[in-house]
Parts: structure tokens; sequence; C-alpha cells
């Protein structure tokens, strides 16, 4: 079995670190893992996605999943939530963070651009009970740091089963993946939401 | 042997320093970077690795040490290989002795280049064999192959990965230090008759790479990475990953699919649990397996080829067939079968393969139902200058001393080619690294009345800037030169060069001084100035303006991506009169409007003080640079 899992948002959001932390605890698990990331030019606040593959033995060949693939979208941003939704399967979750990180172009153009129509249309296609919507900038921010916003999405991506990993998995494989001093800030925004 | 979750580029570099490698060198560039960064991180005793200013001196380096019997590894981008073109040509002509492995990255799309070259093509024009890797557990294995193969024929070697193998990461298996092979370089013999090219060693040489070149191809055929992937046969069991494709009844089937790199990889998902296509998995596209493309292409009615960029299989299986009267039908690019430019994605390839074995089996693309909700506006995204960009601040001091007057602003590659945005529109042309300065000399020399500048970075400076300023010098141009100081190589992910006075190897070195190149060149007119203080920077744009001849102005100012925040700007509500002038002038991504009112994004501002100076009123304060 193979499951395909979707990371998005705006670069600079920490996304890498998420697929790092789902990577090291598939493979603690003796799973296969295939990634495929945003790198370059698109980081300067232009809109970036991953593409994690884990496999328990089934014969995967490329680190790409396509439309109607994912198995969950763990989206940092709404509106990205909704650019990655085609990739996502019939019955797939969807865990979004609720803030919306507006574009320069639309401060510039005073066009418009709010979390509500996003999130709407996500309620409207995502199957029921499969939509997590997460404010966890505001989470993260109680804890005082806003950059474990990814750790705090994670855990909510994680609790929905959909991932064949356990919170356990995840905190098990924290001190490999992330420094000594922000261990203890990040398992607890991991058990947050 | 063990397990570990590598990027392609990390599994490059440790499989380069599995191969024994004595030496690296390479010029940033997007999607090549981390190789030599990870083989800087991942050094064993005695490798050396460096940053060179360019690409050329990269190649060069290399090529002296592997007469030296060493075995060399450079890095690029497929744009730098034409920087580096000069040596790599000729060096081809002369051979190594230690094994050389030139790494190049692909970008199909392209995502963050200018050009979707194919550099299989130049490994035909150079003649050098080429190794397209087709997964990050592959790049790891194959680049091992490649210095055994180049120390064996005495030819540099091309490495070709594309972006979706150097940024993809995966666990693959890679080998303990001590199954790491140990070189020890003989040092380089003086022989003239064979280091020193003159026409008639070329020659001869020529000679000699021609008939290798042949032989390769029937070694190629019979290198385990290019296969026909056939349940039945024997054929096709290199690693766990493509052996577990059992199944496939290539007797029966009339068509097949070529494939490579990528591609090779996106076909394999796309024929998941497909049984009516043979496959040619093509490793090496040159020189081209052709006794193994034979025995693929005998009794196939039609050949489907999958590959990103240029049609290079397609081409080759064309000539394969003309070569041996095959008649087979050979689609692709070619006949608009496959697109012929941009990446391939998954759902692009499972279209192709489905509509080419659309007789033999049912192609499933899923179809959105007709009454589905429409999806509300997403917003574009393009990739903006950070918040606090000291190059925000210089192309806007640019922009206000030269209002109203007639000019050019030619731009270069780096992050400051993102001041083509609105609002601040600073970058008129942008063509390869180092072209803005002669480009403005060029328009000059047509406009007169126009004032010229050229923007470019201090990595772009050292690598091809220099001897640009000198032509211009001494043909007697006008224009202005502005280096964009932020001590750093940015857009690539902040490389050291040769103004930070520090190494690859973690040496602290006297760092070469750009305001001292330029006077070394004879510039009468070089100042340096901090681009955040807008009063100063203005003032100084506008005094190069009375000098004649080439004036240079280095806008020196850190790059705020690695420097701590000077601190957070503040609107005071009560005194912002919403003109919305720092928004419409400066772009900055740190300045939002929430419910109606312009505010400061916390998250991002870093406190560089240039709305500040902007607002009519002062209604921007808090702590911020002064």
């Amino acid at each position: 079995m193979i499951k395909n899992i979707v990371l998005c948002g705006v670069g600079g959001q920490g996304t890498v670190l998420a697929s790092k932390l789902l990577a090291a605890a598939a493979m603690e698990k003796g799973f296969t893992v295939m990634s495929a990331e945003t790198i370059g030019m698109a980081q300067r606040g232009g809109n970036v996605f991953s593409n994690i593959r884990i496999s328990d033995g089934e014969a995967m060949y490329a680190p790409m999943i396509g439309t109607g693939e994912a198995d969950l979208i763990l989206a940092f941003e709404p509106g990205e939530a909704v650019r990655m939704l085609p990739f996502l399967k019939e019955d797939g979750f969807v865990i979004t963070n609720t803030r919306a990180v507006k574009p320069t172009t639309a401060t510039l153009t005073g066009s418009g651009y709010d979390a509500g129509p996003m999130l709407e249309y996500l309620q409207k296609k995502v199957a029921d009970g499969h939509l997590m919507q997460v404010d966890g900038d505001s989470a993260a921010a109680a804890l005082g740091n806003p950059r474990v916003l990814n750790v705090v999405l994670l855990g909510a991506a994680v609790r929905t089963g959909a991932l064949g990993l356990t919170e356990e998995d995840i905190l098990n494989v924290m001190g490999k993946v992330i420094k000594e001093k922000f261990l203890d800030l990040n398992r607890k925004a991991f058990t947050l939401a | 042997m063990h397990s570990e979750f590598l990027m392609g580029n990390a599994a490059i570099a440790l499989g380069a320093i599995a191969a024994g490698v004595d030496l690296v060198a390479g010029y940033p560039g997007t999607p090549s970077t981390e190789t030599l960064e990870n083989t800087a991180k991942y050094k064993p005793e005695g490798l050396y690795v460096e940053w060179s200013v360019n690409e050329k001196s990269a190649m060069e380096v290399a090529a002296g040490a592997a007469y030296a019997g060493a075995r060399t590894m450079v890095t690029m981008k497929q744009v730098g290989l034409n920087v580096a073109s000069d040596p790599l040509m000729s060096l081809e002509y002369i051979g190594v002795k230690g094994g050389m492995v030139i790494m190049v990255a692909d970008d199909p799309g392209p995502i963050s280049s200018q050009t979707e070259q194919d550099t299989r093509h130049f490994a035909y024009f150079s003649k050098l064999p080429c190794f397209d890797p087709t997964s990050v557990q592959e790049a790891y294995d194959m680049i091992q192959d490649a210095f055994a193969y180049s120390e064996k024929y005495g030819t540099p070697v091309f490495f070709r990965p594309t972006t979706r193998i150097c940024h993809a990461y995966a666990s693959i298996n890679i080998k303990d230090v001590d199954e790491y092979k140990k070189n020890s370089p003989e040092g380089f013999i003086k022989d003239s008759k064979r280091w020193v090219i003159f026409p008639r060693l070329s020659n001869a040489n020529h000679k000699k790479i021609e008939a290798r070149n042949e032989l390769l191809k029937d070694v190629f055929s019979a290198y385990p990475r290019n296969m026909i992937l056939n349940g039945g046969s024997d054929k096709g069991a290199v690693d766990g990953e493509i052996a577990a494709l059992g199944g496939l009844n290539a007797a029966a089937s009339k068509k097949g699919i070529a494939a490579g790199g990528i591609s090779f990889a996106l076909t394999m998902e796309a024929l998941h649990g497909r049984t009516d296509a043979r496959v040619l998995k093509v490793a090496t596209p040159h020189p081209f397996p052709e006794k193994l493309a034979v025995e693929f292409l005998t009794g196939l009615d039609e050949v489907l080829c999958l590959e990103e960029l240029d049609p290079v299989i397609e081409r080759e299986l064309i000539y394969v067939c003309g070569k041996y009267g095959l008649d087979v039908k050979i689609r692709g690019k070619l006949t608009h079968d496959t697109a012929n430019a941009g990446e391939n994605s998954l759902d692009l390839i499972k279209q192709y393969v489905g509509s080419f074995l659309a007789e033999s089996g049912s192609a499933d693309i899923a179809c959105e139902p007709e009454n589905a909700p429409q999806p509300p506006t997403i917003p574009i995204r393009p990739p903006v200058l950070c918040a606090g960009c000291p190059h925000r601040a210089s192309f806007y001091a640019v922009k206000v001393a030269m209002r109203r007057q007639k000019t050019i602003f030619c731009g270069d590659i780096g992050c400051y080619t993102l001041g083509n945005a609105m609002p601040l529109d600073m970058c008129d042309t942008c063509l390869c690294m180092g072209a803005g300065i002669n480009i403005a000399q060029g328009v000059y020399r047509i406009e007169p009345d126009t004032k010229a500048f050229a923007f470019v970075g201090d990595s772009t400076f050292f690598a091809s800037a220099i001897t640009g300023i000198i032509n211009a010098v001494y043909n007697q141009a006008e224009m202005t030169v502005c280096i964009l100081d932020n001590s750093t190589t940015a857009m690539t992910g902040h490389q050291p060069h040769p103004g930070t006075g520090r190494t690859m190897m973690g040496e602290v070195v006297a760092k070469v001084s750009i305001e001292a190149v330029l006077r070394g060149i004879g510039l009468e007119f070089v100042e340096t100035v901090d681009p955040l203080d807008l009063e100063k920077a203005v003032d100084t744009v506008k005094r190069a303006q009375e000098v004649p001849g080439v004036k240079a102005i280095i806008f020196k100012s850190p790059c705020v991506a690695i420097t701590k925040p000077k601190g957070k700007a503040f609107i005071d509500p009560e005194k912002c009169i919403g003109c919305r002038k720092c928004i419409r002038e400066i772009g900055c991504p740190g300045i939002v409007i929430n419910d109606g009112f312009v505010c400061i994004d916390d998250s991002l501002c870093t406190g560089c003080g240039l709305c500040a100076q902007i607002c009519p009123v002062g209604a921007i304060g808090g702590e911020v640079h002064d």
C-alpha cells in the first residue's frame, strides 16, 4: 500500500521540516519514502508544495503524485489547499490552516483575497468529516513561537489516522530531526491542535 | 550498507564521495547547488571542495586535478555549462587521467532557469558520454559508475540529473564509510605530447574519440542500467525497485515505450499493473546503446518516446530504424504526440501512455462531475523581493534619482531580477550572467541620450561582470554600474564568494574588494552607500550622473535572510492618512491592508525603515534602521 500526501503553502512556512518528520517516522517503521520539494525561485513568497509518498513494500518509482491520488492534503494556507485540491482522492482528508497569506500583488491592486470563500469551497468539496480547519497560527502564537505552525498542523494530520502513522511514531523521531533546544516546544506544538 | 532519507543532490554528493572523489568544484545554480554543498558537508579527509568564481574556472580546476590523476567532479546548472563550454570542448580532445564527472543539472519547465536547454545535446556536441539517472537511488549508484567509465576510457563524462531527481528525496541504500573507494592520485606526469593541445594532436585524438564512441555504443548496450523491461526475460533486475515490475508480457506486445530520466519513473507509475508495452530504459543517451535499441525495436510496430526537453531518444531511435531498416513508427515530440516544451507531470505521462495504448487497454483519466461547485479564484503568487530586502531600496533610490529622465535599467541574474515586478519595474532587460553590463553599452551606443544603468549582484560581479566593465571603460562608454552587494549569493541559498572572505573549506581569507577591483580598472567615480539611507543613496545616484564615463555605485547592505532583523516598523493609525504611498511606491510584502487600514505584517517586517522614509506624514515608526 502507498500513502500519498501533499503538503502545500507559501514559501517560508516550513513545509520542508514537516515532510522530513513524516519521512523519518515512516522509515523508522521500515517503510520506503519518496518526496518531491519546491526549492529555488518560488521560495520567495511563491506557492510551494511537497509530494510525499510512503510505501509499505508496494513498488514505487516516482516521487510525484497525480490528480485524484492524495490520501491527505496538509495545507498551511487555505487558498493553497484549494489550489492543490484536484490531487485529493474522493475520500481523502484535508487539514488546512485557516489564516490567509495575502500576496503582495493583491495588496498592490487592492483586489480582495480572504480565507472565507476558500474554506467554504473546501467544505463543499471535501467528504463529510474529512476536512479539518485549524487556526494554526493562533495555536503557534500561543506557544510563543509562530515558527512551530508546521508541527501544529502535522499533529492534526497524524490524528486523522489517514497516514498510517501514530502520534508516537512522530514523537519518537523528533529528536532525530529537530535540534535539542527546540524539542520541548515542538512536542507541545505537535499535541496541541 | 545502510538506509538514509536523502535529497537527490545529497545522494549524488555521497555517491561521488563513495567513489573516492578527490576534488569538487562548481558554481551555484538551481537545481544543482546542493550537490557541492553536500560534498562539503560530508567531506572525508583529503577531499578538496571549492565554489569557483564561475563554471569555466570550476571546469578548469577539475580538469587540472584530473590531469594529475585525481577523481574530480564539477557541478553546475545547464546554463552554467554554456559558460564552461570553452574548456569543455577542448578538454575532450585532451582527455583525463583521473575520473572526471561533469554534473550538470537540467531544469525542465523551466522552474528556475532562463532556458530549457538539454545537456544530452551538449554530450553529443562535445562527444562526451552522458549518464541520465531515473531516481535518487539510481543517481547514487550511477555516479559511481560514471567515475569508473570516465577513468577507464580517459574521458570526462556528463552526469545529468533534472530538477525532479536533484530536489526529490528518497530513503535509499548507501555505503558505509569503510566501503568507500580510496584513490591515490599519481600526480601530474609531464608529457607535452599529451597535455598541450595542437592541431596535430586534435586531429589524431578526434579519430580516437570517434572510435571510442563507436565502441561505447556496444559497451553501453551491455550496461545493466540500460535495459529492456520485459517480465519474462532475464533483463531488468538491476535493483529492487525495477525488478519489482514483473508480469510485463513483452513478447505479445507490438507497442513499446522508450524513456529516460524522471520520465522513465513516471512511465513505470503510469504502467502500474499493465502488461501491454515493452519498455526501453535509456540510462546513457550518448553514446546511444544501439544494439540494445535494435533488440527492443525488433518485432514492434510503434514506439512512444517519453522524455523531457529535446527529442534525443526519439531521434536516436529514428536513426536506428533507418540504419537497420526497421519498420517501426517512432512517436513523441517530433510527431506532436507529446509536448515539445515544459515538464512531464505524472498526469501528462498517464495521458500519453493511456492514449498510446488505448487500443489494447483503457486509459483511466479522472473527470470532474458536471455539477461540481466552481473553485474560487486563487491568488497568483509571483516570487517577490523579501520584505526588507536591500535591493528594493537600491532600485527605489535609482528610480527616484532618475525620475523623468530617459533611462534604461539593465538587470542581471540573481534575486535582483525580481526588481522587474511592479511597482518597482526596474529591470528592463535580463539575459544571462553578467550580460547587463554589455547590453547597457550596446543600448547607449545606439541611443547616446539614454542614461544607461546596469545592476549586478556581488557574486555575479565576480562571476562574469568584470570583463564587461573593462570593455565599457576601454571603449569609452557612458553608464552607471550599480553593484547590489548583499555579501552573499542569495538566490541559490547563500553560498560564499570571493567578496565574503570565506571558502567552502571553512577558511577565513582576505576579501576581494569590489571597490579596489573597480578602481584598478580605472573608474574614478566609485562610491559605496547604504541603500537603506534613502536620501544619501538618491544623492549618490544624482552625483554620479554629473561625472562622464563609467561610474560605479556599490549599494552595500546584507541579505535579510541571513541577518538578524533590525526591528519592526509600526504604523501609527492616528497619523496614517491612508494614502497608501508606501504600498504603491515599494510593494513590500511586509505592508498589508487589514480591514481597510495599512498595517505592518510583524511576521515579515525586518525594520529596514525604507517605508518610514517614504511616508509623507511620518506615520511609520517603531524600531527601524536609522
